[in-house]
């Protein structure tokens, strides 16, 4: 089969394919997780400026930046979880260039969770979601609409004094989707990939563990989510190439027909 | 009787703010043991060990038997005003523009006469103490106050200019999220601050006594996050020409030392809160501080840190975060030199153990933050430049100028 690449950047160019940024500005104010304080703890994104066509550099501005690696919308390799720990090629440095390029299942909860903050996503809500759009196709990211990315910061984190409350998959589903689906990794508009009480679940965190446990991947902090049909976009999400890294803040791209969504 | 201070009128914008002037700062080095005294709020005096002979002005061997042992020593201060005038033109630019300026001759109980500024409430052939205060250079004077305090004495022209009083100033407070914070805008408002700009990061956490903060008479909470340059400078923006007083009560206490840390991690996060917490606060700040250091009755006047003792000899058993604390002492005295040209005090407040949730594992005595509160209001009333806060603070400063040596290898446990 001869795929005309050209024809492909043409239907970007013209738009007949649309490029959707699903991706958070890297700003300083964005949360970033909470952990007890006594643990160590991801650094949120900082910007200090090197020089603005100033004293410091009279033609040129530019920054020096610091962030942790899941600060932001970012991805998760799987070496980032115990789990994944021992998997070959586990690191964004190591992981196959290709697995970037992915297509997406959006499954939309936001109604949902405009009623319940702690909505939990279960095995019954996605295959009811494929009872109407067909079964979820191997190899393709599962993005979790909630419309969390149009909070307000306070609500988006969620914290309460008995930890955060936002909404995520429950351990059954996530086992599921990476063993009866075979999904090429989880993503979602909140801080992390987990429920926000993901702590209590048995094991905890389970889209960590299972999703990284079997070599797939995360993502977070996504937006835009509702500009993207149910079925037929294309995600490209390329961590920066980190020795070792554990993830990284990433900008994520949505490839849709103009016809979809 | 002092005429209570009236709430500034806003100032006429077609009117230029005076720049900042200083009285005439140059002492002998021998002088400087008056520095020290009045820095801390003490009255010394050079005491002959030899003769007992009290010395002033300050000198190199004692007049009387012309020993070199003339060690500073807390005296007590009272004495007599035995003659006063009213100067009322100087070729000094500071003192042309706050004629008529009183002072006086004061003989002191314990034996040496000296010249004094007045305060209003002082007549001639009162009884009066002296005080040893820090003017606008930040220079000792001596200050004759009356013997006992009178109504609204702290609003007297002249002693206002060497206290750092927040009554009708305008206060900021760096981080309303820990309980100093919260018991600072409590006690500056109960000071009579005008505003207490109150800075919070992160308003997506909540934090405990957020509603009861809010409800501070005065209160103005403010978005500052001090690891953050831009939120920083967009603070100072908004509102750096009308702070008064800087207040930084950022905190980062982790127990812990250096060798038996896993990683730079926690150190970083120590540094960038505290030491470069404190230039960023420096740099957004200082400028217009220093420019604002004479516009008039809420004009700018003290730049306060709040450190631990353990600035001053490391403690292990916390040793990361003194070493951090130690930096921010060191940044402090670079800004003290700053910013005096604009007549602002750099105010050190040194205290122990807080009765605070970091240092839940350490026995008292501990600093409550209430305490600690009242005491940098204080010292600011006092016009002090470093304050020593509570038994372990104290202990500390003793030890260490009797033996630093000693103190090393005891806070080594």
């Amino acid at each position: 089969m001869s795929i005309d690449l050209l024809a492909f950047a043409q239907a970007i160019a013209g738009g007949a394919v649309r490029v959707v940024d699903l991706t958070q500005t890297l700003a300083q104010e964005f949360p970033t997780i909470v952990l007890p304080p006594e643990l160590g703890q991801c650094a949120p994104f900082r910007i200090e400026e090197i020089s603005r066509y100033d004293e410091r550099g009279p033609a040129w501005y530019w920054n020096n930046i610091s962030m942790g690696e899941h600060t932001g919308t970012h991805f998760d390799a799987p070496i980032h979880w115990i789990s994944g720990k021992d998997l070959p090629n586990n690191a964004v440095d190591t992981i196959d260039v290709a697995k970037f390029i992915a297509p997406a299942a959006v499954l939309d909860c936001s109604r949902e969770c405009a009623a319940d903050p702690d909505f939990m996503l279960t095995v019954a809500f996605v295959e009811k979601w494929e009872a109407r759009h067909g079964k979820i196709a191997p190899g393709s990211w599962v993005l979790l609409r909630t419309d969390w990315s149009k909070k307000p910061y306070l609500g988006y984190a969620g914290l309460s004094d008995d930890g955060a409350h936002t909404p995520g998959p429950e351990p059954a589903a996530v086992k599921w989707l990476v063993e009866e689906r075979d999904v090429h990794g989880f993503g979602t508009e909140t801080i992390g990939t987990d429920y926000g009480q993901g702590q209590h679940f048995n094991p905890p965190y389970p889209a960590h563990f299972y999703m990284h446990g079997k070599g797939r991947y995360g993502l977070q902090c996504l937006t835009n989510l509702d500009l993207l049909p149910p079925k037929g976009a294309v995600i490209v999400a390329a961590p920066l190439k980190i020795k070792q890294g554990s993830g990284s803040p990433v900008r994520v791209l949505a490839l849709v027909p103009a016809s979809a969504g | 009787m002092t005429r209570p201070l009236a709430r500034p009128r806003r100032k006429n914008p077609l009117k230029r703010t005076r720049a900042p002037l200083r009285p005439p700062a140059v002492r002998s080095r021998t002088a400087h043991g008056l520095t020290a005294a009045a820095a801390e709020g003490h009255f010394a005096l050079q005491v002959c060990t030899d003769c007992r002979t009290v010395i002033y002005p300050p000198r190199d061997a004692c007049p009387a038997c012309l020993s070199p042992r003339v060690p500073f020593t807390n005296i007590d201060n009272g004495g007599t005003l035995v003659a006063e005038t009213s100067v009322h033109t100087s070729t000094e630019v500071y003192f042309r523009e706050r004629t008529p300026w009183r002072v006086g001759v004061v003989a002191l109980d314990r034996g040496p006469s000296v010249v004094a500024h007045l305060h209003g409430d002082v007549a001639e052939g009162a009884r009066v103490r002296v005080e040893l205060k820090l003017d606008k250079a930040g220079a000792p004077v001596m200050m004759a106050l009356p013997e006992q305090d009178t109504p609204d004495m702290a609003d007297d022209p002249q002693l206002r200019e060497v206290t750092c009083d927040p009554k009708f100033r305008r206060v900021l407070i760096t981080d309303g999220r820990t309980a100093v914070g919260q018991a600072l805008a409590k006690a500056f408002s109960e000071a009579q601050a005008s505003i207490v700009f109150v800075g919070v990061a992160d308003p997506w956490k909540p934090f405990p006594g957020m509603n009861s903060l809010r409800a501070i008479e005065r209160v103005e909470i403010v978005p500052l996050d001090l690891t953050d340059t831009e939120s920083v400078t967009e603070q100072a923006q908004q509102n750096g020409a009308r702070v008064d007083i800087v207040v930084n009560t950022a905190e980062h206490v982790r127990a812990g030392g250096i060798v038996d840390r896993h990683g730079l991690t926690v150190a970083r996060e120590e540094i960038d809160a505290r030491y470069f917490g404190l230039l960023r606060l420096a740099q957004a700040f200082g400028p217009a501080l220093r420019a604002r250091g004479a516009d008039g009755v809420n004009s700018a006047t003290a730049f306060v840190n709040l450190l631990s003792v353990h600035a001053l000899m490391n403690w292990p058993e916390y040793g990361s975060y003194s070493a951090a604390e130690a930096a921010c002492l060191s940044a402090a005295q670079c800004l003290r030199a700053e910013l005096r040209p604009g007549g602002v005090k750099v105010l050190n407040v040194f205290f122990g153990p807080l009765e605070t949730e970091w240092f839940q594992t350490v026995p008292p005595p501990k600093v409550a933050p209430a305490a600690l509160a009242r005491a940098v209001v204080d010292a600011l009333k006092r016009g002090l430049e470093d304050v020593f806060v509570g038994d372990i603070a104290q202990d500390v400063r003793q030890r260490l100028a009797v033996n630093p040596k000693a103190l090393e290898r005891e806070l080594a446990g």
